[in-house]
């Protein structure tokens, strides 16, 4: 990745509030963010501060109120609501803090829901699930309903979900924070295989210091405002320096 | 999608036994009311199931087949001299007391029918014991399987083909017994005898011809004859469809019936779709999170819109099939003076009933997936 490559993820002034009645509270105060293809970028800062939002409106489950966001080439605040679903459903794999896995499916179910959505069809979509299953270490619970699995596991079955359908974009909120430390460093080592295998980028909203080791850039935020942009591993490395 | 909508569904046991429950309940409330319905009016124009003839004439007056507007014994030729007419009978039609003199003197009422002498025209059609042509014996009549029981001290004994009873002090003997439909009220069996004799047992009136029977001739149409015999003799005449659609409109506007089985299939309509409607509306509510994933993940707000709709549909025929079961074998099992009757017309009417509380149901959950946001699912 080199600074003069056009960046796969851009965001131009980008602005966000929420309105309770008369009262209008800014989340995201125009906020200028790029990110590149193959990288894994974290969004850090203090519960409150915007990380979810700016995630949410990077993969198109939410409208900003201003700004521009371009995204592999299009204008997201351009598109109607179907482009955007469809945009969503071909580029965007959804990693959650809850899993979000759906009980009443089975694990394979669960993974290949993308290429159903897509209409791929369904033998063909539980084979690719199968392959991600095995990548994630999980080919023997594909049978198995998500709640017999472990919270590792079932961040596992996520992270073969959010890949199944190999989107250029993978948004991960708080990916970790469900779960123990040496599972939350397997499960960022599969995301980190998952970004730099395929081009892909991995943004993760987080403020779980353990996994900041993982991040290519990390970019701080503060009252829907991003005060800094960590860019080289020195900087990120003194920012998750133990106390 | 259907899959994952019908897994999703087949998730929540206890909200889709509540579902299929509700839909079952009301089919059975829907089915049975109108099955009652139908039944009750069918009593009404029974009598022109039991006794069959293309052309009834009667008075002007005459709306129902229940109704017992007598005409003169001098209408009947005049019917016979209209052109096209092949022939022409009087029927009577009309209440008696029937008494069993060696049981202690029980006494029923029973519908007393009286069908030509010479020719029988207007007897019944379909016979479970003797002959109609015994009708002609002296004393004779016919009766329905439920005069025998209703004439006997123990149902489990009822009378036979040979027994007796009075009717206005003379004696009948039976000499067949005719599957008939239950008529009227359903209370009274009908015994059928020949005109003649039928003036004997009924209470004696001037005039004793209830109706006239009459036929085309050959290459005529009854409904054409009909109309001739209504221009040539200012009498009213129907065809046999005629006169069941007259009954029909009569009862309909006339009797209690449209509104109670309009009161039994309101609340069956009403039941269902709170019970379904609440209960679909609280499964769409649990499963928030999982419509939310399903929105992020890209489908479509469409494509949602119909895996609901698909939940809704199959729930409804589940339950459909499973209430027009039940409400199928009850009906089989009771017993057969209960006026109920399940016709394609009732079942297609309940169909469209259930198909309309699951569409509803189902319009309450996309209403309130639609207005789910994507972005809900980065909540903790």
């Amino acid at each position: 990745m080199t600074q003069m490559e056009a960046p796969a993820f851009n965001l131009v002034q980008v602005e966000k509030s929420y309105r309770n009645g008369d009262v209008v509270t800014p989340v995201l105060r125009q906020v200028d963010f790029s990110a590149q293809a193959g990288e894994m970028l974290f969004l850090i800062g203090p519960s409150g501060c915007g990380k979810t939002t700016l995630l949410s409106i990077l993969c198109g489950t939410l409208k900003a109120d201003g700004g521009e966001i371009n995204a592999l080439g299009k204008a997201l605040h351009r598109l109607s609501e179907r482009e955007f679903t469809d945009f969503r459903a071909h580029h965007v794999g959804f990693i959650f803090q809850q899993f979000n896995l759906i009980p009443s499916l089975t694990v394979v179910e669960n993974v290949a829901l993308p290429l159903i959505i897509q209409n791929v069809s369904a033998s063909k979509a539980a084979a690719r699930a199968c392959e991600l299953l095995a990548r994630v270490g999980l080919a023997d619970k594909a049978a198995a309903r998500t709640n017999q699995l472990s919270g590792g596991q079932q961040q596992r079955v996520a992270i073969a979900r959010a890949l199944v359908h190999d989107p250029q974009l993978v948004v991960c909120d708080e990916p970790t924070s469900a779960l123990d430390s040496a599972t939350g460093h397997q499960v960022m080592e599969l995301l980190r295989e998952g970004a730099r295998g395929a081009q892909r980028t991995v943004i993760v909203a987080t403020h779980d210091p353990r996994t900041y080791g993982y991040a290519d850039r990390m970019a701080e935020m503060e009252d829907g405002r991003i005060l800094r942009v960590l860019n080289t591993p020195e900087e990120i490395a003194a920012i998750h320096r133990p106390h | 999608m259907i899959r994952v909508a019908l897994k999703m569904l087949l998730g929540a046991p206890e909200q889709y036994a509540m579902l299929i429950s509700g839909i079952c309940f009301s089919t059975i409330l829907m089915v049975q009311g109108l099955a009652l319905g139908i039944g009750v009016i069918q009593l009404n124009y029974a009598l022109s199931t039991n006794v069959r003839a293309p052309i009834w004439v009667g008075t002007p007056l005459v709306a129902s087949l229940g109704d017992n507007q007598p005409l003169r014994d001098t209408d009947v030729g005049r019917i016979r001299s209209v052109e096209g007419v092949a022939w022409a009978a009087p029927l009577f039609v009309g209440g008696a007391q029937a008494r069993i003199l060696d049981r202690g003197g029980l006494s029923k009422s029973v519908t007393l029918i009286g069908v030509d002498t010479a020719t029988l025209a207007g007897a019944p059609t379909a016979m479970l014991a003797g002959s109609l042509q015994d009708l002609r014996m002296s004393d004779a009549v016919i009766v329905d399987e439920s005069v025998l029981i209703r004439l006997s001290f123990d149902p489990k004994v009822p009378l036979k083909v040979g027994d007796t009873f009075e009717m206005n002090d003379r004696r009948a003997r039976i000499v067949g017994v005719a599957e008939t439909r239950q008529m009227g009220g359903g209370t009274a069996g009908s015994v059928f005898t020949t005109f003649d004799r039928a003036t004997q047992y009924a209470p004696g009136q001037r005039k004793m011809v209830t109706f006239v029977l009459a036929a085309p001739m050959a290459g005529e149409t009854a409904e054409t004859v009909a109309r001739r015999i209504e221009g040539a003799t200012g009498l009213r005449a129907f065809t046999e469809g005629e006169f069941r659609a007259s009954t029909v409109k009569w009862a309909v506007a006339n009797t209690p019936v449209p509104f109670l089985v309009g009161i039994i299939v309101g609340i069956g309509f009403l039941v269902g779709t709170v019970i379904s409607g609440q209960t679909f509306f609280t499964f769409i509510i649990e499963n928030t999170r999982y419509f939310g994933v399903l929105r992020a993940m890209g489908t479509q707000t469409t494509r949602l819109a119909g895996m609901i709709l698909v939940q809704a549909m199959v729930v409804g025929a589940i339950g459909y099939g499973l209430g027009v079961g039940l409400i199928s074998v009850a009906v089989a099992f009771a017993p057969p003076t209960l006026p109920l009757v399940i016709t394609w017309a009732a079942l297609g009417a309940s169909l469209v009933a259930v198909l309309g509380i699951c569409g509803m149901a189902a319009l309450l959950g996309i209403r309130r997936m639609a207005s789910i946001e994507p972005a809900i699912v980065f909540r903790g």
